[in-house]
C-alpha cells in the first residue's frame, strides 16, 4: 500500500513547512483584505460637560453608516463603527485611538474629539499611519501648520480662522451701519476663547478700523455664576459685545444677563448661539442676538438640508448639533472617496480624498471640497444672522463670502509662517 | 489690573449699587451651600465632599417639579425636602458607618457618591445641559436704584436667603434642637449619656445641611444651566468660604461668603484677570493671620 504513495523526503517537508508558515503569517493580512466588514474607530467624548456633543457625533455617524451600508458599504465592505469614550482627556483620546487600531482592528479613524484631544490623536495616526478624519477640532493649526499636518489625516469641520473672518466681516457691516464703535468681549478663559476672540477682533478691525475694544471679560470655563462679569459689562456700557461662550455656559450667561436687561443695552454677537443645543434650551431667548451658524436646518435654505434636520430629529428626538453635521459630512467624504478609489484601503481613500468635491446638504452652495494642499474642508455653510425666540430661531442668515475668506486665510497663513 | 476703573467704580453710586448687590447675590447663594457644609463638619467632624452633589440634586429636583407643576414655589419646597430626605438616607446607610474612621474612607465614600450621583443625573435627566428659564412673575424689567441695576429675581433671592439665614440662626441659637446640635458638636458622648438619640441628631444635621443645599440649588436654577457635575465648582468655592469663615461656624460661613462675593464682584472691575486668584489670596491671608479662620475655634 505504502509503495503506491510517493515517500515524503526532507526537502518536501521543509518546503511544506515553509509554505504553511508563510500562509499562517499572511493569514491575518489576507483575511483583513478580504473581510466583509471594515471597522471604523471613533474616539469621542461621551461623558462630562460636553457629552451631548459626543453623543450627537456618534448619532450622526450611525445615521450616515446606515445609508452607506444600504448602498453596499465601502467598496463592498460593510462598515462597523467602534465608539470609545475619551472623557474629553487628551491622554485618554490617544490611548483609546491606539486601542481601536491595534486591538479592535479598526482600519480608519473618525476622530470626534475637541481640539485638545485631536492633537493627541494626530500623533497616534502619524505614528501608526492609519487614515484619520478629524471632525470636531476647529483649531486652524491642526491642518494649517505643516509641522503638525500628516498625509493620512484630514479635517472635515469648521475652522476658527474661517469663522473669524466671516464673523469679522459681518460684524463690521453691522457696526458701520449702526455706528457701533465701542466694543466689549466676554469669552471663556482658555485657548479656544482667547484665540477665537483675538482673531474675531482682528478681522472686525480690518473691515472697520473705527472699532475700539474697551472692555474684556474672561469668565472661566464652566463658571456657574456670571453676575460679576455681567455687571462689569453693564458698567462699561459698550455699544456692542462679542462672545464665544458655548453650550451650558452660554445659556447660563444668557439667562443671567437677561434679568439685567443687558440685551437691550448693547448689540450682542454670540458666535455659538445658533446651534440647537443652545437655541432649544434657553427658555427666554432674547430677540436680535447676532450669531454665526453652527448647525441650523434653515441654512443653507435647501430642501435637502431641512430634510436632514428633520430626519435626524425624527430618529434621535433632538435636532443635530454643530458636531453632528461635521461627522455626517466626514462620512459622506469617506463614502465618496471610497467610491472614487473603488477601494476600502486607507491609502487609496486618502489619495482620492485630496481635492475631492462632493455634493452635500452642508455645503454653502450644495457642495464641499477637501482642499488638497492642507487636507481640510472648505465651502461648508458659514454665515451670520439674528435670533428670534421660536423656530426657526434664526430665520435669515447672511452667507459668508468664501472667496474673501480664502483670500484672507492665505494672508493669515503667510503671516503665521505656515506658507 | 485696572485700579483706575476700580477707583471710578468706588466713587460712582450706580457702580456701587450694582457691584454691591452683585457681590451679595454671589455670596448669599454660596452661603446656603457653605452653611450646610460647615454645619455637618461642626457637628459630625465630617467633611462632606458630596455636598456639591446635593446642590446639583436640588437644582434637578426643582427643575423637575417646575416642569410638572409650573409652580416655582412648589419647586423650591420639593427640592429642599427631596434633598433633605436623600441626605438622611446617605447619612444613615453610608456615612454613619465611617464616622470616627479613617478620613480617607470618608473621602472615598463621598467621592463615590459624587460619581454615582453624576451618573444618575445622566441616566435620569440625560447628558445634555438643561435650563429651567425664569418663572413668569420674575420676568420684568430690573429695578434701578441710584442708577445701579438690580434684577427683580435677585431681590427675591436676597430676601429668601436672608430669611433662610435668619431662620437657621434662630434654630441653631434658640431652639431645643439647636442646643442639642451644639452640645453634640462639643461632646456627643455626653449628649448620648443624657438619653438623647445622637444617631437621630446626626441624621437631622445631615438633613438640615441637605435641605440648605437643596434650597440653594432650587434658588439658582432659574439662572444657571443644569448639567451633570455642576456641583463641583460650587463645592470648591464653598470650601473657600468655610475655610475663610472657620470650619464649623455658620456666622463664619456667612461672613466668608459675603467676602468672597464682594471680592468677585469688585475684583472683576479692578483685577479682571485675577478674580479667582484673589479669592485664594484672601483665603491665604486670613489663614496666615488666623489659621482657624475668622470665626473658627482655635485647636
Amino acid at each position: 500500500m505504502f509503495s503506491k504513495h510517493k515517500a515524503l523526503d526532507r526537502r518536501s517537508v521543509i518546503k511544506g513547512a515553509a509554505t504553511s508558515a508563510a500562509a499562517l503569517l499572511a493569514t491575518p493580512h489576507i483575511a483583513g483584505a478580504q473581510a466583509k466588514v471594515i471597522k471604523i474607530g471613533m474616539p469621542t467624548i461621551l461623558s462630562g460637560r460636553v457629552a451631548q456633543l459626543g453623543t450627537s457625533s456618534r448619532n450622526a455617524v450611525m445615521m450616515e453608516v446606515e445609508k452607506i451600508n444600504a448602498q453596499g458599504g465601502l467598496a463592498g465592505r460593510t462598515i462597523e463603527v467602534v465608539v470609545r469614550d475619551s472623557k474629553g482627556q487628551p491622554q485618554e483620546a490617544a490611548r483609546v485611538s491606539r486601542e481601536l487600531i491595534n486591538t479592535d482592528g479598526c482600519e480608519i479613524l473618525i476622530d470626534a474629539e475637541a481640539s485638545s484631544g485631536s492633537f493627541a490623536v494626530q500623533e497616534v495616526v502619524k505614528d501608526l499611519g492609519v487614515l484619520c478624519i478629524h471632525t470636531c477640532s476647529e483649531t486652524s493649526s491642526l491642518t494649517a501648520d505643516p509641522k503638525i499636518r500628516v498625509p493620512n489625516a484630514f479635517r472635515v469641520c469648521r475652522q476658527g480662522i474661517h469663522d473669524s473672518i466671516a464673523g469679522g466681516e459681518y460684524a463690521a457691516k453691522i457696526s458701520l451701519a449702526k455706528g457701533l464703535k465701542t466694543w466689549a468681549t466676554c469669552s471663556p478663559d482658555y485657548a479656544y476663547g482667547r484665540d477665537s476672540t483675538q482673531l474675531f477682533v482682528e478681522y472686525l478691525k480690518l473691515f472697520n478700523p473705527a472699532v475700539e475694544v474697551t472692555t474684556e471679560t474672561w469668565p472661566k470655563l464652566f463658571q456657574p455664576d456670571y453676575t460679576e462679569v455681567i455687571t462689569k459689562l453693564l458698567q462699561a456700557k459698550p455699544q456692542a459685545l462679542y462672545s464665544c461662550l458655548w453650550g451650558g455656559d452660554l445659556t447660563s450667561w444668557i439667562d443671567q444677563a437677561s434679568i439685567y436687561a443687558m440685551f437691550g443695552q448693547m448689540e450682542v454677537f454670540a458666535i455659538n448661539m445658533a446651534d440647537y443645543t443652545a437655541l432649544t434650551v434657553v427658555k427666554n431667548l432674547p430677540k436680535g442676538i447676532h450669531s454665526g451658524n453652527r448647525y441650523i436646518k434653515t441654512f443653507p435654505k435647501t430642501e435637502r438640508n431641512a430634510k436632514y434636520g428633520d430626519a435626524y430629529r425624527a430618529k434621535y428626538n433632538e435636532y443635530p448639533t454643530n458636531w453632528s453635521w461635521e461627522n455626517a459630512a466626514a462620512m459622506q467624504f469617506l463614502a465618496a472617496a471610497s467610491k472614487k478609489a473603488n477601494s476600502a484601503d486607507g491609502k487609496q481613500i486618502a489619495e482620492a480624498l485630496r481635492g475631492l468635491k462632493i455634493e452635500s446638504e452642508f455645503g454653502q452652495d450644495g457642495t464641499m471640497t477637501m482642499r488638497a494642499e492642507d487636507q481640510t474642508v472648505i465651502g461648508y455653510a458659514i454665515g451670520w444672522g439674528t435670533t428670534i425666540a421660536q423656530e426657526p430661531y434664526v430665520p435669515e442668515i447672511t452667507a459668508g463670502n468664501w472667496a474673501k475668506i480664502l483670500e484672507l486665510e492665505t494672508a493669515w497663513k503667510k503671516k503665521s509662517g505656515y506658507l | 489690573m485696572d485700579l483706575i476703573a476700580l477707583a471710578n467704580c468706588l466713587v460712582s453710586p450706580s457702580c456701587l449699587v450694582t457691584q454691591t448687590t452683585s457681590g451679595l447675590i454671589i455670596g448669599l447663594l454660596l452661603f446656603l451651600v457653605a452653611a450646610g457644609l460647615t454645619l455637618i463638619f461642626g457637628v459630625l467632624n465630617v467633611v462632606n465632599f458630596a455636598h456639591g452633589s446635593f446642590y446639583m440634586m436640588g437644582a434637578y429636583f426643582a427643575y423637575t417639579v417646575y416642569v410638572f407643576t409650573g409652580s416655582y414655589a412648589l419647586a423650591i419646597v420639593g427640592a429642599a425636602l427631596g434633598v433633605a430626605v436623600f441626605s438622611i438616607v446617605f447619612e444613615r446607610f453610608f456615612m454613619s458607618r465611617v464616622y470616627g474612621g479613617n478620613v480617607l474612607m470618608q473621602l472615598l465614600v463621598c467621592y463615590a457618591f459624587i460619581l454615582i450621583l453624576d451618573d444618575v443625573v445622566k441616566i435620569v435627566w440625560g447628558p445634555e445641559f438643561k435650563s429651567m428659564g425664569m418663572p413668569d412673575y420674575f420676568r420684568r424689567p430690573p429695578v434701578f436704584i441710584a442708577g445701579g441695576v438690580i434684577p427683580v429675581f435677585y431681590l427675591f433671592l436676597m430676601g429668601m436667603t436672608a430669611l433662610i439665614g435668619a431662620g437657621l440662626w434662630l434654630i441653631i441659637g434658640y431652639t431645643r434642637f439647636g442646643k442639642v446640635v451644639r452640645a453634640a458638636a462639643v461632646n456627643p458622648q455626653m449628649v448620648s449619656a443624657l438619653g438623647i438619640n445622637t444617631g437621630l441628631v446626626f441624621a437631622s444635621v445631615f438633613a438640615l445641611g441637605g435641605l440648605l443645599a437643596g434650597l440653594a440649588g432650587a434658588l439658582a436654577v432659574p439662572v444657571r444651566s443644569l448639567v451633570s457635575g455642576m456641583g463641583f465648582s460650587i463645592l470648591i468655592e464653598s470650601f473657600i468660604v468655610t475655610v475663610i469663615g472657620g470650619m464649623g461656624s455658620i456666622v463664619g460661613a456667612f461672613v466668608g461668603a459675603i467676602l468672597v462675593g464682594m471680592v468677585r464682584s469688585y475684583g472683576s472691575i479692578g483685577f479682571p484677570l485675577f478674580v479667582e486668584g484673589l479669592m485664594f489670596l484672601l483665603m491665604a491671608i486670613i489663614l496666615v493671620i488666623k489659621p482657624s479662620g475668622l470665626f473658627g475655634k482655635e485647636a
